[in-house]
């Protein structure tokens, strides 16, 4: 059992408290909503992808743990400057990596729901229809997250 | 109320894993019950025995063994109905859980007799298991589902019962004699009397009932009765479906296979009588003979004495929590509910109120308790859920609510800044 002051290490609380780019981008390009129905946790993640197709600005919005709240943050924080393609390459175990503490497998649902919103983002231009190359393997652009589902 | 002996910390013994560390120096504090309790070393020895001793696959085999687990699973059904008061053993059908027993009525019952235009009357409170089953029946043959409302304290008033079953005529009402999030004990059967007058059948979900005070069902006089072992210190994979011998006998098989049938030929079958007709295939054997240790040894424990101890920890719980600045509670006072609490601390998520517990050693449930349309009513996605059953103290209970004070102090905002290496190219946005 990962103890409690290990999940909330002191650089998480720290994104939770202090996020980098929680808010809106008015002149998004790509965004999208997910949320995990089951803990009621949302994140909506804007993006400015500029003419070289990488990502100039990353905000989120979003309501929910500490976990998944501050894992979008870092989220945020990370992929601005890269491509999409390198975004896409960016790997659930990455995000974990970047998160930090070692999460139970209930918590890591928390932490990769801000991962999963970002990866539907960049195939969800704002204000377009998905494009037939934009959708996502599963030929679907909605999101579709891991969910927890072991209640009683 | 009958005075009843008070449950000793004693009792505690009887189940191993109370005895386990959740991390050094940290006790096990299990308040997940609602969820599913933990197993006295009875129930362990009665399954381990029957694998160990006499197990074989029941009913038809002519030889030692199967002659052995026959008799024990069969007693096995005679100690439920026992338990239940239920009519007969025949009303008796073991299923996999309660849903499972719910999903076999609206399967076997609910395709037979329910209609294009029917009605089945459901409460806002009831658990999953007890509403997707009759989505699925109105998907098949396009009946109508209403939702009877709860008022903020978390109760239905009989009145408001009455009203509904009189504009709604349903067919089928269906509801929770014990809600799994808010705790409230529902007047079985005064709603059952309310409800036969107007032609509905009655399906009552005991799973938060059974194990925690005395049941009778023909003192409720309700048509299903359902509950799961796992929930009344017995295995998991074992339910109860009670059903009034002539609602059962006319309603048709749902699985098919082996088991449930009298004969079988190329043209057809020909099903078995009760209650082998809703027991198709092998059935959960040891499960059942589980179960009846669990049942048993509940009875023992004194399922008043288990309701006085639980309404004790509750009032205590309560007590100390209505004490806590930011703590919501949702449902009715002690005195209208089971030993179920749940609750919201403002501006902390639940998962991370259980997280901070669970460093006490503390098990609470965190999230909608298979309860979402309850949880959208009272306008919040998650609660965090205490509940009690009769191995818990007092002294738990005060560490617990003890642990709740603190939460907040916890992730109270303390002015915090992120490090900001890596976004100093940001600018004014």
């Amino acid at each position: 059992m990962p103890s409690e002051e290990d999940i909330y290490e002191e650089h998480v609380l720290d994104h939770y408290e202090d996020p980098y780019h929680r808010g809106t981008l008015i002149d998004a390009t790509h965004s999208h909503e997910g949320d995990n129905p089951l803990c009621g946790d949302v994140v909506h993640v804007d993006l400015k992808i500029g003419p070289r197709q990488s990502v100039e600005e990353a905000w989120f919005e979003g309501d929910g743990c500490v976990i998944s709240q501050s894992s979008a943050s870092m989220l945020m924080e990370k992929i601005e400057g890269m491509t999409r393609e390198e975004i896409k390459q960016f790997s659930a175990d990455e995000m974990l990596r970047l998160f930090g503490p070692k999460l139970t497998p209930n918590r890591q649902k928390c932490c990769l729901l801000p991962w999963r919103v970002l990866q539907t983002a960049l195939h969800s231009p704002v204000g377009g229809d998905v494009s037939a190359d934009e959708m996502g393997d599963d030929g679907s652009s909605r999101f579709s997250g891991p969910s927890l589902r072991d209640e009683s | 109320m009958t005075k009843t002996r008070p449950i000793s910390d004693q009792v505690r013994e009887d189940f191993p894993i109370l005895r386990r560390l959740i991390s050094p120096g940290v006790p096990l504090i299990y308040l997940d019950n609602a969820a599913s309790t933990q197993r006295p070393q009875v129930v362990i020895d009665a399954i381990s025995n029957c694998y160990r001793e006499y197990y074989s696959n029941v009913h038809r085999g002519i030889h030692t063994l199967s002659e052995a687990s026959t008799q024990a699973f069969e007693h096995a059904r005679h100690v439920v109905a026992e338990f239940l008061n239920a009519g007969s053993p025949r009303e008796v059908i073991f299923c996999a859980g309660t849903t499972a027993a719910i999903n076999t009525v609206a399967r076997s019952w609910g395709d037979a007799n329910v209609t294009r235009g029917d009605t089945i009357l459901l409460t806002i409170a009831e658990h999953h298991a007890n509403i997707v089953p009759w989505q699925q029946l109105a998907e098949r043959v396009g009946c109508r589902i209403e939702f009877l409302v709860i008022d903020e304290a978390g109760m239905i008033s009989d009145d408001r019962v009455a009203e509904a079953l009189q504009r709604l005529r349903p067919k089928l009402f269906g509801f929770v004699a014990t809600s799994n999030v808010l705790g409230t004990v529902f007047p079985v059967e005064r709603w059952v009397r309310l409800a036969h007058p107007w032609g509905a059948k009655v399906l009552v979900d005991a799973a938060q009932a059974v194990p925690h005070g005395p049941i009778d069902v023909r003192q409720w006089d309700a048509d299903f009765v359902v509950f799961s072992g796992h929930k009344v210190c017995g295995p998991t994979g074992i339910g109860v479906l009670y059903g009034k011998q002539e609602i059962l006998q006319a309603m048709p098989p749902f699985l098919g296979g082996g088991a449930m049938i009298h004969r079988v030929t190329t043209e057809g079958f020909e099903p078995a009588e009760l209650p082998e007709k809703f027991e198709a295939g092998t059935p959960p054997i040891t499960e059942a003979i589980g179960l009846a240790a669990a049942l048993t040894y509940v009875r023992g424990v004194g399922l008043g004495a288990i309701q006085d101890h639980e309404r004790r920890l509750v009032e205590r719980a309560m007590s100390g929590l209505s004490q806590i600045h930011g703590v919501r509670m949702l449902g009715p006072p002690a005195s209208e509910r089971a030993g179920i609490i749940s609750f919201v601390v403002e501006g902390v998520h639940a998962h991370d109120v259980s997280q901070y517990l669970d460093t006490r050693g503390i098990a609470i449930r965190a999230g909608h308790h298979c309860a979402m349309p309850l949880h959208k009513h009272f306008g919040i996605s998650a609660s965090s859920r205490a509940s009690f059953y009769f191995y818990n103290t007092l002294a738990e209970v005060d560490q617990f609510v003890s642990a709740v004070s603190d939460v907040r102090d916890r992730f109270a905002r303390t002015g915090r800044k992120r490090s900001r290496s890596v976004d100093s190219r940001q600018s004014d946005n």
